[in-house]
């Protein structure tokens, strides 16, 4: 969804109208959430954002803890996914979100905190931020929704674009040797000693969807015991849109090419615990 | 209970913050400015609980205080020119975002990386914007170490009275220099509900979002409006200024902050050489004092403006006095401070010149 269509008042409508295709007898589950506003969100059929904000919301709601959450906003195609999660959340400039998620913990640490962030935002103008944030241990989930692509501004070259993938901004595919290597930034911060907890999930299957649900929630868990460091939860997914595809296409796609460069699985659990 | 010290400007700006009750601080290192974090690593966190953070970049130290100032918490940060160029981008968001916090450039000589040495060429990038679209802050120029430590309190006072940020513009002189000063007492720590802080969703009320994003043009049109209205508060309710000697004055000198002080020196000169000057010294650079400027003009033959920098403020003080009497300048750059001697040659020079 890119910024110009999110403007677009009828592609809205249309979407809400495209509602009423789900009915009440063939729905497949109802369940109304507190964290969850009832609301049409903006987000392309098939998008990975959205089925990762509802999830999320799940375990807000299940951990009871609504109230003692605050999340940060990225610029991004999630930019206003504090208009889906009904918790106090900010909005932070592109990139920024763990820094500004550092400044809330700091002054309310006794409050769960989180930041939610594009590949464009923690990994390309918010790298520092994002080392940063995790080398000095911040007692935050860093929730990272990794889709290859910048989706907000309409698909152009990302850190995580794999090498050949093409895109607005490297319409012949993306040369390494011009462009470099995508950025693994993942193994990167498991790699510092102010991590606790790094893994790396997907929405793209129903199992994987109820692991990374449960990532969210180990993840917010350690948060709370505050022992170890910051948890960082990379969800690797789909910009169908972007990638001009099909939602399943698309999801076959990752599965195909996306997941052998970014291999699914927890790449730092917290010291002793879990193994 | 009040204690008087000798103190540094950027010690006692620090220690003003401790006593105010602030409770975070986010900077990263930068000459003339480092003593406040340094002042604040070794005082703070022992005395209130004060959270003190070196942050990885001022990127990065404007973005912890637009997260924290979202909680309702008593935040602030401080650097110099070029980190201050830096944090543009956050100011902007923390303004449209309406959150209160107090800023503190120690202004040094630009531009680029500039020296070390005192400057006023941030006036600009202070009181006409800085960061992207229309909004303002009100700007605060001590010319004391006691103003470098009182307008902490009235800066974190006007910040949740407007809820909006509050820059307090120094330079690196005035936060370099020893003087007496004059320390309020300890106040508490206090935290509170304000109804719009990020502080968890409760009470059985909808969610507080803080953001500076409206899509849609009207609506942000209607966000601009409400902006401006507070700004035209601001400028009904806030302006501040000094005057030395200018009821009987012919020509009245227009400076602020060290500037200002340089001149009482040049107008004292003047006065003992029979030639009648004032000095206006404007606190709030914006909001800024047109109007007492526009009155003293029909009273005098001229205003000359004194600044270290280029010309900056000189155009608020031609807006001001709009064509009554004749401005003129007299500025030094890079870090150069003028003396009084030279300010007076040059008054005569260019105000008196071929009448006297
Ligand atoms: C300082 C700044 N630079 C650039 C932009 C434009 N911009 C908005 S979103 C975005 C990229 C978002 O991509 P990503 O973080 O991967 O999120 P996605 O939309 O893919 O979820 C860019 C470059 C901006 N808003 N601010
Ligand atoms: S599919 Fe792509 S463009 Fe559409 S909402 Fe998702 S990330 Fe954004
Ligand atoms: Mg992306």
């Amino acid at each position: 969804m890119n910024e110009k269509r999110m403007l677009d008042d009828q592609h809205f409508e249309q979407m809400i109208e495209e509602e009423s295709i789900c009915t009440t007898d063939n729905k497949v589950y109802e369940a109304p959430l507190d964290a969850l506003y009832d609301t049409a969100m903006h987000y392309c059929p098939g998008c990975g954002h959205g089925v990762v904000h509802r999830i999320l919301a799940e375990v807000i709601e299940e951990m009871g803890i609504i109230k003692d959450i605050i999340g940060v906003a990225p610029v991004g195609c999630s930019v206003l996914a504090y208009n889906y999660l009904n918790i106090d959340m900010s909005e932070a400039a592109h990139g920024r979100a763990s820094a500004a998620a550092t400044g809330i913990k700091r002054v309310l640490p006794e409050k769960y905190v989180f930041s939610y962030q594009g590949d464009g935002d923690l990994a390309a103008i918010g790298t520092g931020e994002t080392i940063h944030t995790c080398n000095r241990g911040e007692n935050i989930l860093i929730l990272f929704i990794n889709n290859g692509i910048y989706g907000m501004t309409g698909g152009q070259m990302a850190p995580t674009t794999l090498p050949g993938m093409k895109s607005t901004t490297s319409p012949f595919g993306r040369d390494v040797e011009t462009m470099g290597a995508p950025l693994k930034i993942t193994d990167l911060v498991a790699q510092l000693p102010g991590t606790a907890y790094v893994t790396r999930q997907s929405v793209h299957k129903p199992g994987n969807v109820r692991k990374t649900k449960k990532a969210i929630q180990k993840a917010l868990e350690y948060q709370k015991n505050g022992d170890g460091g910051t948890c960082f939860v990379e969800v690797v997914s789909n910009c169908p849109s972007n990638w001009k595809m099909t939602p399943v296409q698309s999801n076959k796609w990752m599965e195909e090419n996306m997941l052998p460069f970014y291999p699914l699985g927890d790449l730092k659990k917290p010291n002793g615990k879990e193994k | 209970m009040s204690e008087l010290k000798l103190m540094k400007g950027n010690e006692a700006l620090a220690e003003a913050a401790i006593r105010v009750g602030a409770d975070a601080y986010f900077g990263y290192p930068i000459t003339p400015q480092s003593e406040v974090l340094e002042y604040l690593s070794r005082e703070a966190h022992a005395r209130t609980g004060m959270v003190v953070l070196q942050a990885e970049s001022e990127v990065a130290s404007i973005n912890m205080v637009y997260g924290a100032a979202g909680t309702g918490k008593k935040v602030f940060t401080s650097s110099s020119s070029p980190g201050m160029s830096l944090m543009q981008e956050g100011i902007s968001y923390i303004a449209c975002a309406e959150l209160p916090c107090l800023l503190v450039n120690v202004n040094r000589g630009g531009p680029g990386l500039g020296t070390i040495q005192p400057g006023q060429g941030d006036y600009f990038q202070s009181v006409k914007g800085g960061g992207h679209g229309d909004y303002k802050m009100i700007v605060l120029a001590p010319s004391t170490v006691q103003e470098m430590a009182d307008f902490v309190k009235l800066g974190f006072e006007l910040a949740y009275k407007y809820r909006n940020p509050i820059l307090i513009l120094t330079d690196g002189a005035l936060g370099q220099m020893m003087e007496k000063v004059e320390l309020f007492s300890q106040q508490d720590r206090t935290f509170e509900d304000l109804g719009w802080n990020i502080i968890g969703r409760s009470n059985g009320r909808d969610s507080n979002v803080i953001t500076s994003l409206h899509l849609k043009a009207d609506k942000m049109e209607e966000i601009n409006i409400r902006l401006q209205k507070k700004y035209n508060e601001m400028r009904k309710n806030e302006v501040r200024y000094e005057t030395v000697n200018c009821d009987d004055a012919d020509y009245i000198i227009v400076a602020y902050g060290l500037v200002a002080r340089i001149c009482q020196k040049s107008a004292q000169l003047a006065r003992d050489k029979g030639l009648k000057v004032g000095v206006i010294r404007p606190i709030t650079l914006f909001p800024y004092p047109e109007e007492v400027i526009n009155n003293y003009a029909d009273k005098v033959k001229g205003m000359f403006v004194v600044e270290m920098n280029a010309g900056q403020m000189l155009e608020d003080v031609k807006l001001s006095v709009n064509g009554k009497v004749p401005v003129e300048f007299h500025g030094r750059m890079g870090g150069v401070v003028p003396q009084p001697e030279e300010i007076l040659e040059k008054l005569e020079e260019k105000l008196l010149g071929g009448s006297k």
